[in-house]
């Protein structure tokens, strides 16, 4: 029996699409400042760049608060259980129409794999991101009199090339992420879900008992159950 | 659902807000109109009229008289013209390492008609003085040598004779000329400016004839239809010592004149483009090219002089009617619209001066080394006319070797009328007191001319990708530092694009994978 069920909230939708928008804007302007394309043109590259940073500084710090006052936050807790089920799914059993190790349930949206990589995203590369992009926007060469002594910098390069590396493994993540929204129950459930926040799954009786067992936003032992 | 619209619109509302606070502000507009405000007002000040002096109506024999007149009020002038360049031809420059030097007209070596030592009578034609027959002769004490009307005639009819030591034409009224008097315009300076090294635009580029009339593409400061501006609006004058200075000459870091002075450190509008000013001279980026309506010289090669046709020393030109072989001079190759050449500066540079040993002979030799680096506060990145020249120089004593070029009579063993290379060194050489081997070979040297005029609407000034950018960056030259687009680490570029293409390469094949084996599950099942 087919059963829907509500993943995503609202806001978080809204703060994923934003953020893929924003993400493959600044990767777009980004690597026309590198060099690499032109598009744009570089001066425009550069401001709509900087426009486009801050919009998504603001939108970290909303998440962030999200994240913190719902509790979601433990969703990205990282989980050595079924690890290698979920790459084992990913690897083999996927082309074998097996199920997924782990089924999303509100509790637990995500599997363990998604886990460490949102997780190594959130704690690394966008923070990376972020103030390496700062920095770039804000230091001063050193230069005598006046302003803050602590944004003098000498040269510029160490921060360019972690922003440069950063910016690769998102562009690489953006292209595997696209690819496996299509590794759902159906090719577009996964999309739908992040779109309308209901996901289609095949009822299941382990779901069941943890909509009826448990609260809906009492998330404690989220980081136990997954399932297999 | 509500949540979705609140925030949202909050969302809305941020972006407004943060785009709103970046979009430029009309500032620099007016702050470019205030200055042709301030220009304009002081155009309106009349200048005084000295036609009514009776002393300057009556009829002048000699120059000199006219000079006599100018002083019977001009007395303290006379003294500040006798401490300037203009006059000294020498100033004192510190140079690192070698301490205080004279160093001017007199002494240096320059790499187009290489020195003026011995050649005084052609080459004082550009000297605010009289009867210049050597510079170890003439006399830098009396005033009644100075040459006021070369600098002051307003009537654009005073000129000096070729070839005299600085005197005028003969056939000139100078009593007209007197009484005509006023503040240099384009054509005081731009007659000897203009015309350096023996030709229009032979040595500058970005000082030309064009510069007499430009329109606003060729200057916009000096353009009629613009500002205006002659040139000692921008190179101010306090007692006849005019702000500004060449580093075919200069060492030191003063007296310059800087576009700062009207235009202030952050003329933008775009903050971006005011942090560059730290680092970038203005015309960097106002000057995209130089030479724009008639070629300067480039290159010059000294080796090929002295060929005769029929006993006789011949040129040939080239469409443009530019000199590109005299036998007086060699062969010379000419440019036109240049893009500059561009390199740190923070105001001090280096001379070769007449007697320096060479320590490497297998390098360029670069006459007017300009100092400067990324790491130093002071140096910021400037366009520069890089001359070539092929020169004389001798092996033996590793030293530049001058010739004597000009001499009114034949025999005397100058080069351009004996056409004999090895007495005109021989010669050339006693008279600045070196020594000749006798030996004759030609070393390559390099000068630097910073390019600081002609420059263009800022519609035309250099766009950011034509440094920003990895292939054939405006300083692609230029070291030092770290610039986004133009440098990149090959280490992260491999392994980036490595990971793109891989993950390219994975999503593509576990893709095909997948579509095949469902296909096989179903047909199975
Ligand atoms: C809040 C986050 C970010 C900030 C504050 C930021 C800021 C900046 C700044 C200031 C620059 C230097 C160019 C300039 O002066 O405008 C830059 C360059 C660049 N940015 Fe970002 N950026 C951010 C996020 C991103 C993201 C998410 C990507 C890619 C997906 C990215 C890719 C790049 C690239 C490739 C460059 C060129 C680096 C170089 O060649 O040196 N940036 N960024």
């Amino acid at each position: 029996m087919k059963e829907k069920i509500y993943i995503y909230r609202a806001f978080e939708r809204f703060w994923h699409w934003m953020q893929s928008l924003l993400i493959i804007f600044l990767g777009l302007t980004g690597f026309e400042i590198h060099g690499t394309i032109s598009f744009f043109g570089y001066r425009n590259a550069v401001a709509y760049h900087n426009i486009a940073a801050y919009s998504f500084i603001v939108l970290i710090i909303f998440a962030i608060f999200w994240h913190f006052a719902t509790g979601e936050w433990k969703q990205y807790l990282p989980t050595a259980k079924n690890l290698k089920a979920q790459i084992n799914f990913y690897l083999f059993g996927i082309f074998k129409n097996a199920p997924h190790p782990t089924k999303r349930i509100v509790l637990s949206k995500l599997n363990p794999l998604q886990k460490l990589v949102y997780l190594g995203l959130k704690l690394l590369v966008i923070p990376v991101m972020v103030f390496s992009g700062l920095i770039y926007m804000n230091y001063r060469y050193p230069q005598e009199g006046g302003g803050v002594e602590g944004l003098n910098i000498g040269s510029i390069e160490p921060v360019a090339l972690f922003h440069t590396a950063g910016a690769f493994l998102l562009l690489a993540f953006v292209i595997v992420h696209l690819y496996l929204i299509t590794t759902g129950t159906t090719i577009t459930s996964n999309l739908k879900a992040m779109v309308t926040g209901f996901e289609e799954t095949e009822n299941n009786e382990e779901t069941e008992r943890l909509k009826e067992t448990e609260n809906y936003n009492d998330n404690k032992q989220l980081s136990e159950v997954t399932n297999g | 659902m509500k949540k979705i619209v609140i925030s949202l619109t909050l969302f809305f509302f941020i972006i407004v807000f943060v785009i709103s606070s970046l979009i430029p502000k009309e500032r620099e507009e007016s702050k470019l109109n205030l200055l042709k405000e301030k220009i304009a007002q002081k155009k309106a000040i009349v200048h005084h009229d000295h036609s009514r002096y009776d002393i300057l109506k009556k009829k002048f024999n000699s120059p000199k008289e006219v000079t006599e007149a100018c002083m019977t009020c001009h007395v303290e002038e006379a003294r500040e013209v006798m401490k300037s360049n203009h006059w000294n031809w020498e100033s004192p420059q510190y140079i690192k390492g070698r301490g205080v030097v004279y160093i001017g007209k007199k002494n240096a070596i320059n790499n187009f008609c290489l020195g003026t030592e011995g050649n005084e009578l052609a080459c004082a034609k550009c000297h605010v003085g009289f009867g210049m027959t050597s510079s170890k002769t003439f006399n830098f004490k009396d005033s009644t040598n100075i040459d006021c009307l070369i600098c002051h005639d307003n009537t654009e009819t005073y000129a000096k004779a070729p070839e005299k030591g600085g005197a005028p034409v003969a056939t000139l009224d100078l009593s007209f000329v007197a009484q005509n008097v006023g503040a240099p315009k384009r054509t005081n300076c731009g007659v000897c400016h203009f015309f350096g090294g023996g030709g229009n635009n032979v040595k500058h580029g970005d000082l030309e004839k064009s510069m007499f009339e430009p329109n606003k593409e060729i200057d916009v400061h000096m353009a009629a239809e613009g500002s205006n501006l002659t040139c000692v609006d921008c190179h101010i004058t306090k007692e006849h010592n005019i702000s500004g200075q060449m580093y075919s000459l200069a060492s030191s870091n003063r007296n310059r004149v800087y576009c700062e002075e009207c235009h202030t450190e952050t003329p933008h509008e775009d903050g971006i483009l005011n942090k560059h000013t730290l680092k970038v001279a203005c015309q960097t980026c106002h000057i995209p090219i130089y030479a724009k309506v008639n070629a300067t010289k480039t290159f010059w090669d000294w080796s090929t002089a002295a060929k005769l046709k029929n006993g006789k020393p011949y040129e040939e030109d080239d469409a443009d009617g530019n000199h590109t072989y005299l036998s007086t001079k060699g062969s010379f190759k000419w440019g036109k619209k240049l893009k500059p050449e561009y390199i740190w500066f923070n105001g001090t540079a280096s001379h070769y001066l007449a007697g320096d040993r060479i320590a490497d002979t297998t390098q360029p030799l670069i006459l007017n080394p300009l100092n400067g680096a990324y790491s130093d506060l002071d140096s910021k990145i400037i366009p520069v006319k890089v001359m070539i020249t092929n020169q004389c120089f001798d092996p033996v004593y590793q030293i530049l070797s001058l010739p004597k070029l000009f001499s009114p009579t034949p025999g005397e063993g100058a080069f351009w009328t004996d056409f004999n290379c090895l007495r005109a060194l021989d010669v050339g050489m006693k008279e600045i007191g070196l020594p000749f081997s006798g030996k004759l070979s030609f070393i390559e040297t390099k000068m630097n001319w910073p390019v600081n005029h002609m420059v263009s609407t800022k519609e035309n000034s250099v766009k950011c990708n034509e440094c920003h950018t990895q292939n054939h960056s405006r300083i692609a030259g230029v070291k030092g530092f770290y610039m986004p687009a133009r440098d990149s680490n090959s280490i992260i570029e491999t392994a980036g694009f490595g990971l793109i293409l891989l993950s390219l390469l994975g999503v593509f094949v576990h893709g095909i994978v997948r579509i095949y084996s469902s296909y096989k599950l179903k047909k199975r099942g």
